[in-house]
């Protein structure tokens, strides 16, 4: 049993290494908790539990979509691809408690009648492939009467990781987003309905089936809930990746990784995430909070910007990553991206038509926005759109030929993947 | 010939997927379908009502007229 007060919840017993089966089953009571359908519906209703990987769904409306779905195969997939260059937090979650995602994933499918459980873990990506295949192994030897857990590694595309994208690898092995007219769409393996859910998600499934809606609820906001996973980069003294309860302010967080008590701005969620001004770093970190200033959870990233960084080239790099990166399925994503980031290379470079390709910027952004499979493009019309409020002093600067200081530096915060080549580009 | 007077609106909708640019719908139903600078369509979001019959026809053209079969017509809330 955990307090319900204490921190961490689903990294509590993290050491370094994975806690095998035994030790898991000591350190959180061994499966209490009634994991029957209407009792743990009734559970995660009342918790509010809403999904980590970045679009927050309320998982009691996807467990009970999924339930009233017909048919005996019905599938349970982790999403544990960590697609964000900047989040660690799967890498970090599944390296200390590889058996609570399990057993989460494992009530989930009891609770929507599924027999299948699948992660989906990144093959470039082993460490964490480990973990997951010793902890399969483990339950099986235990010849524990559940549903079936198999490991899947698609390729570590960032589109990959998207949940349509995910089950079309699992259906054709292809790592491509499908187009879903209607939403709530329900996703389907064959003939039988899946639920893609995170890892985190899973983890705070497994605590709530065994220690219930009220323990959860004690950590956190009204709003929300629980706690979150955070995975801190950019000026930090060293990468961390904590959990911190839902409203904790923003300084605390930053505090507890070392990092810049003082940025400029803070990145919020992901590549396609939010720049967020670094003036309201006493702002409490809590969805509701958060949305108010126009920024966003997302996945849990932050990435800190001192002062003496460039915005604007920062946002060029991370959307010329984002265009190659993809899938190249849309047209408005697949060359609306790289025409995004031409512009804010143009803006960077500060050259004489500077005014002109920031307009272009903004209508492209405008263009752009709603107009592929799936939100792949509006994550960076997002990003771009954060970039030019947060930053528009320097933008101004850039847009009027006079390139801003920290430009000049050359200094860099977050860590932009290397450019593949369109050829290396492997989507099977 | 009687005319049968539907009701509701209805929006033309495109699976991006499968839309490669030909740019038919544009030409079919200059109306309802625009054109960004790489070719791609942009549909407008205000629902036509189905009583417009010329905005109607010129949609069901765009739907007959896709090579790619990426267009169809969705009916929206009744307006």
């Amino acid at each position: 049993m955990i307090e319900a007060h204490a921190l961490p919840r689903v990294l509590h017993g993290s050491s370094g290494r994975p806690l095998d089966l035994s030790t898991h089953e000591r350190e959180f009571a061994p499966g209490t908790g009634d994991r029957t359908h209407p009792a743990l519906l009734d559970q995660l209703e009342r918790s509010g539990l809403t999904g980590r990987g970045g679009a927050a769904f309320a998982t009691a409306r996807k467990v009970r979509l999924l339930h009233e779905q017909r048919g005996h195969h019905k599938t349970v997939v982790v999403n544990a691809m960590e697609s964000e260059p900047a989040s660690h937090k799967e890498f970090a979650l599944l390296g200390a408690n590889p058996h609570l995602v399990l057993d989460g994933a494992v009530a989930l499918a009891s609770a929507i009648g599924a027999r299948d459980v699948i992660v989906c873990v990144a093959r470039d990506n082993p460490a964490v492939i480990n973990h997951v295949t010793r902890a399969i192994h483990e339950r099986v030897r235990r010849a524990r009467r559940e549903a079936a857990i198999t490991l899947h590694t698609p390729p570590g595309r960032y589109v990959a990781g998207e949940e349509s994208a995910l089950v079309h690898w699992l259906n054709d092995n292809e790592s491509l987003p499908q187009y879903r007219p209607v939403r709530p769409h329900v996703l389907r393996l064959g003939r039988s309905a899946v639920m893609v859910d995170n890892a985190e998600t899973c983890a705070n499934v497994g605590l709530i089936s065994r220690f219930g809606a009220e323990w959860f609820r004690s950590l956190g906001t009204e709003s929300s809930p629980g706690t979150t996973l955070v995975s801190l980069t950019g000026a930090v003294e060293r990468p961390t990746v904590l959990e911190a309860a839902f409203g904790t302010s923003l300084r605390t967080i930053l505090s507890s990784a070392r990092a810049d008590p003082d940025p400029q701005a803070l990145l919020l969620g992901g590549f396609g995430g939010t720049w967020l001004e670094g003036t309201h770093v006493a702002a409490r970190y809590d969805r509701a909070t958060m949305t108010s200033l126009g920024a966003d959870i997302g996945a849990g990233v932050i990435v800190v910007l001192p002062h003496g960084g460039c915005g604007v080239s920062e946002t060029q790099r991370v959307v010329k990553w984002m265009a190659n990166e993809s899938a190249r399925q849309c047209g408005p994503c697949a060359f609306g991206l790289p025409a995004l980031a031409d512009d804010l290379a143009h803006l960077v470079r500060a050259t004489s038509d500077g005014a002109t390709a920031l307009e272009r910027l903004r209508a492209r952004c405008d263009v752009i926005e709603g107009r592929g499979a799936c939100h792949h493009p509006d994550g960076v019309v997002r990003l771009v759109r954060t970039a030019l409020r947060v930053f528009k002093h320097d933008v101004a600067a850039h847009a009027s030929g006079r390139a801003c200081e920290g430009s000049q530096t050359g200094a860099r915060y977050v860590a932009v993947p290397h450019l593949e080549r369109e050829s290396d580009l492997v989507w099977q | 010939m009687a005319v049968r007077r539907r009701s509701g609106s209805f929006v033309l909708r495109v699976d991006p997927v499968l839309c490669d640019g030909f740019g038919h719908c544009h030409e079919l139903a200059p109306d309802l379908v625009a054109m960004d600078e790489w070719g791609y369509p942009i549909i407008t979001t205000t629902p036509t009502p189905y009583a417009d019959a010329q905005e109607l026809e010129s949609a069901r053209y765009a739907v007959r007229g896709c090579p790619r079969q990426a267009l169809h017509i969705e009916r929206v809330g009744e307006a």
